[in-house]
């Protein structure tokens, strides 16, 4: 009870003190909220980077690389290719040692509407195998996925995403349906609820993995059968396929993403070493010339590895929190101005039986009332960084909004910031003797 | 006037004024390295590529059907209503441009035999006109002859067809024959035969960054004309000031000229790639020089805080030194050359801040070391924004009575 009045009691006199320098204490506030901003709307945008697709399995689901590439350019120690040969990928996929595996590349087709005289326009394709869906969570809302069986048979299905089951059949259920693909027809065995992974970890060519989500999958089988389109990164060292070209099974290139689930985390040592024992395989067949290299990364270290956070951004935040330190540095020297200046009140305080503590914890009152004032004025400011990042043209932008914890974590900043530049201000001035200030009084 | 009068005053408030100099030191640090950060992106914004950008346009096609014509005739039918158009200068296919989103390498031979390539340059094919229409200006040789030029024939792989004649860029000119001469002489690139090198071009930059940024003009043109259909830009130079119309006619004319087929998303000015191209670079820069005027303000604002406290504090002493003869400009000058004393230390001291600062940056971004004339950036702006922000305070100070000074204690 006289706990909560007592601070009522430091709260008015705080709000005294503060009114009393009203110049000096809107300079601490604007200082604090300058630096809240930038410091948050720095941390919004790395959060947004550094977002985890795929929470629930992101540590058990890897990203296996095999160096295949001949000797012309080989470094030792260095990282193999990002991508897999087709044949690898083909192998890995057949052996089926993981849990779930799919391949998977991407490309671009055209889309006829069948009614209507709108203009074919081109869609992203993804093409893959069946254990993707399963293997990534892509939630259907009508149908199903293709199975393996009908990889096999190189079917001529298709999963739609939500957003072109609405432009091309007004959405509901499209199971069943005909969609004109290269001037093909096929037929659509599932349509997913709205499924955006972000970053798009399978697959981070465009926009540093934060371009719009998949809208459109088919079998990787029926896409080679049909020779359809390739958009993507592909590195050729040796023979060509002299039928099908640089993306024929045999051909000497890399360009296969592939990914695999393990049951737990646990168990990517024994896939690392199925990995290191299918590369000297192959060694030993005189297809791979460079020693073995595997790599097996999970999510997050696969993120990590292909720096998905541009350094821009990490050096932005760097910044933004330097910025946020020199402005707290400015509030402990104003801060100690203006306790030291009243040092012959709290003397007189003190000579009237005052304790330090309450001495100290008046002043942080004060400096914990100039913290929740820049916080205010800090989130005002956070709102309009993230405002102008958004109008920036690039794939994480529109990401980049204020949410609950942004709110929360601006205020929290702000205290614990305002209260870490008043500790030591506040220190010395509860050293303030009783008896010595009162002479100048 | 007397330092050590104003040191004395110092020691008396040692916390504060290392506070202030530490502020200042601080400050100083990162704008330093916000400084040098900045000028990096300026002078990388600002590079030139080589085109005449400001007369260009880039259009892409891609066909709505499959294998239905003869592409590369159909990609001629286009070229002939490109140039039909009024105020059209030249119009030319080439496979890639600087700014674009494809870009094709390959490694350059000096011998046939050679363990690694002397260079790895980036490779523009080109139909006829290219040189007028990018506005590439020749520096050595000639431009490519109607005999030179090579049709693409489809199936066949990047890399394996013999080119006979090439023109290259003047740096790699100068990488792959230091001695001069580079017109006549021979490299080994694509195919198995040799390349005749019969122009040199002032500059062509790559279409975008590699890791080594001395290989950025390193690029070579090949007579070779290919289809619009392989992701190829019709590249359009028009005359001055009629870039914006000619647009629209082109896209109407290309339209016209052969069977419907779909128009790529970013057809348009090279400017706009090139903005849109430079735009992470100069939001970077922007963002670094909003963070330098605000430390400025800040650090300003706390000068100016710090010394009205001083002065209110000092209201005694002044009053005295004045009722025993300083003058008011001696008052003025006393607290001038305390700010002095602690910008120039707090300067200093960020100066070796800001070589720490940079070598920290340099571990973990790809940060060059910060230059000399740098460290002096900080000096050069916070000591004249220190005198500022003491005026005011300074010269309140200088108009205090000495009787009200000393009535007031």
């Amino acid at each position: 009870m006289t706990h909560t009045l007592l601070f009522g009691y430091y709260l008015r006199m705080a709000l005294a003190s503060l009114r009393r320098n009203l110049l000096l204490t809107s300079l601490m506030v604007v200082a604090i909220g300058v630096g809240i901003g930038a410091a948050m709307t720095t941390l919004t945008v790395f959060m947004v980077l550094t977002n985890d697709p795929l929470p629930d399995r992101s540590e058990r689901v890897f990203h296996p690389r095999l160096d295949a590439q001949d000797m012309s350019g080989y470094a030792p120690g260095g990282e193999p290719h990002d991508l897999l040969t087709r044949l690898d990928a083909e192998q890995l996929l057949r052996e089926k040692r993981g849990v779930r595996q799919a391949m998977m590349y991407a490309g671009f087709s055209v889309i006829e509407l069948d009614q209507g005289d709108d203009m074919p326009f081109r869609q992203r394709i993804r093409y893959t195998s069946s254990d993707f869906f399963p293997m990534f969570g892509v939630p259907l809302q009508h149908g199903q996925p293709w199975s393996a069986a009908d990889d096999e048979a190189r079917a001529r299905v298709v999963v739609i995403g939500a957003d072109l089951n609405q432009r091309v059949f007004n959405g509901g259920n499209s199971v069943g349906k005909l969609l004109r693909i290269n001037g093909e027809q096929f037929r659509v065995i599932g349509v997913a609820a709205p499924w955006h992974p972000q970053p798009t970890f399978y697959d981070l060519n465009r926009e540093g993995g934060f371009a719009e989500a998949d809208q459109l999958f088919l079998p990787f089988s029926t896409s080679r059968a049909l020779r359809m389109g390739f958009a993507g990164n592909l590195d050729c060292w040796g023979e060509v396929d002299k039928e099908e070209g640089q993306l024929g099974l045999n051909s000497s290139c890399a360009w296969v993403q592939y990914w695999v689930e393990l049951a737990s985390a646990q168990d990517a040592a024994d896939f690392r070493a199925y990995l290191e024992n299918h590369s000297s395989q192959q060694r030993q067949n005189g297809r791979y010339q460079r020693p073995v290299n595997v790599r097996l990364d999970n999510i997050p270290q696969w993120l990590d590895y292909k720096r998905v956070v541009p350094s821009d951004v990490r050096l932005q935040t760097w910044l933004a929190f330097g910025f946020l330190f020199i402005c707290l540095l400015n509030t402990t020297g104003l801060l100690l101005a203006k306790f030291l200046r009243r040092a012959p009140e709290i003397g007189l305080r003190r000579a009237l039986g005052a304790p330090r503590s309450a001495v100290f914890q008046q002043c942080l009152v004060e400096a914990g009332l100039i913290g929740i004032a820049g916080g205010a004025f800090g989130l005002l400011l956070a709102w309009c960084g993230l405002w102008l990042v958004r109008q920036q043209a690039v794939g994480y932008a529109a990401l980049a909004g204020m949410e609950a914890g942004t709110l929360f974590g601006t205020f929290l900043l702000a205290l614990v910031a305002s209260l870490a530049a008043a500790a030591f201000p506040a220190w010395r001035a509860c050293l303030v003797a009783p008896a010595s200030q009162l002479k100048s009084l | 006037m007397d330092i050590s009068l104003v040191l004395a005053a110092l020691r008396r408030h040692k916390i504060i004024a290392s506070l202030v100099v530490l502020e200042i030191a601080f400050t100083c640090a990162v704008i330093c390295n916000a400084g040098f950060l900045i000028a990096e992106r300026i002078e990388r914004v600002q590079r030139p590529s080589g085109l005449a950008e400001d007369s260009l346009l880039r259009l892409q096609l891609s066909a709505a059907k499959r294998g239905d014509q003869d592409a590369l005739a159909q990609t001629r039918t286009d070229l002939a209503a490109l140039r039909a158009i009024p105020g059209v200068q030249s119009a030319t296919v080439v496979s890639q441009i600087p700014y674009g989103d494809s870009s094709s390498n390959s490694g350059v031979n000096l011998r046939q035999d050679q363990d690694a390539p002397t260079l790895d340059a980036s490779v523009y094919l080109a139909s006829p006109e290219a040189l007028p229409t990018l506005g590439l200006s020749l520096v050595a040789g000639r431009d490519f002859s109607a005999q030179d030029y090579i049709d693409w024939q489809p199936g066949t792989a990047p890399g394996e067809i013999n080119i006979p004649t090439a023109i290259i860029t003047q740096a790699t000119a100068d990488r792959l024959f230091p001695q001069g001469n580079a017109v006549g002489r021979q490299f080994y690139s694509w195919g198995s035969q040799p390349t005749q090198v019969v122009g040199v071009v002032e500059r062509l930059t790559r279409p975008s960054e590699t890791d080594d940024p001395s290989s950025m003009e390193y690029s070579m043109i090949f007579p070779v004309s290919v289809p619009y259909t392989s992701g190829a830009n019709f590249l359009v130079r028009t005359q001055p000031g009629q870039r914006d119309n000619v647009l629209e006619q082109a896209t109407a004319a290309l339209r016209e000229s052969g069977p419907p087929r779909i128009f790529g998303l970013n057809n348009g000015s090279i400017e706009s790639l090139r903005d849109r191209y430079y735009r992470n670079d100069k939001a970077m820069a922007w963002l670094l020089a909003l963070i330098c005027v605000s430390l400025l303000v800040i650090t300003v604002a706390g000068i100016v805080g710090l010394a009205s406290f001083w002065v209110q504090q000092r209201t005694r002493a002044i009053g005295i030194r004045r009722a025993l003869g300083a003058t008011r400009v001696q008052i003025l000058r006393y607290f001038q050359t305390e700010n002095l004393l602690l910008t120039l230390g707090g300067s200093l001291l960020g100066a070796l801040l800001a070589v720490a600062l940079n070598l920290l940056l340099m571990q973990f971004y790809e940060v060059p070391r910060l230059p000399a004339a740098y460290l002096l950036l900080g000096l050069a702006v916070l000591v004249p924004l220190g005198q500022l922000a003491i005026l005011q305070p300074a010269l309140k100070a200088s108009r205090m009575e000495p009787a009200t000074a000393t009535r007031s204690a």
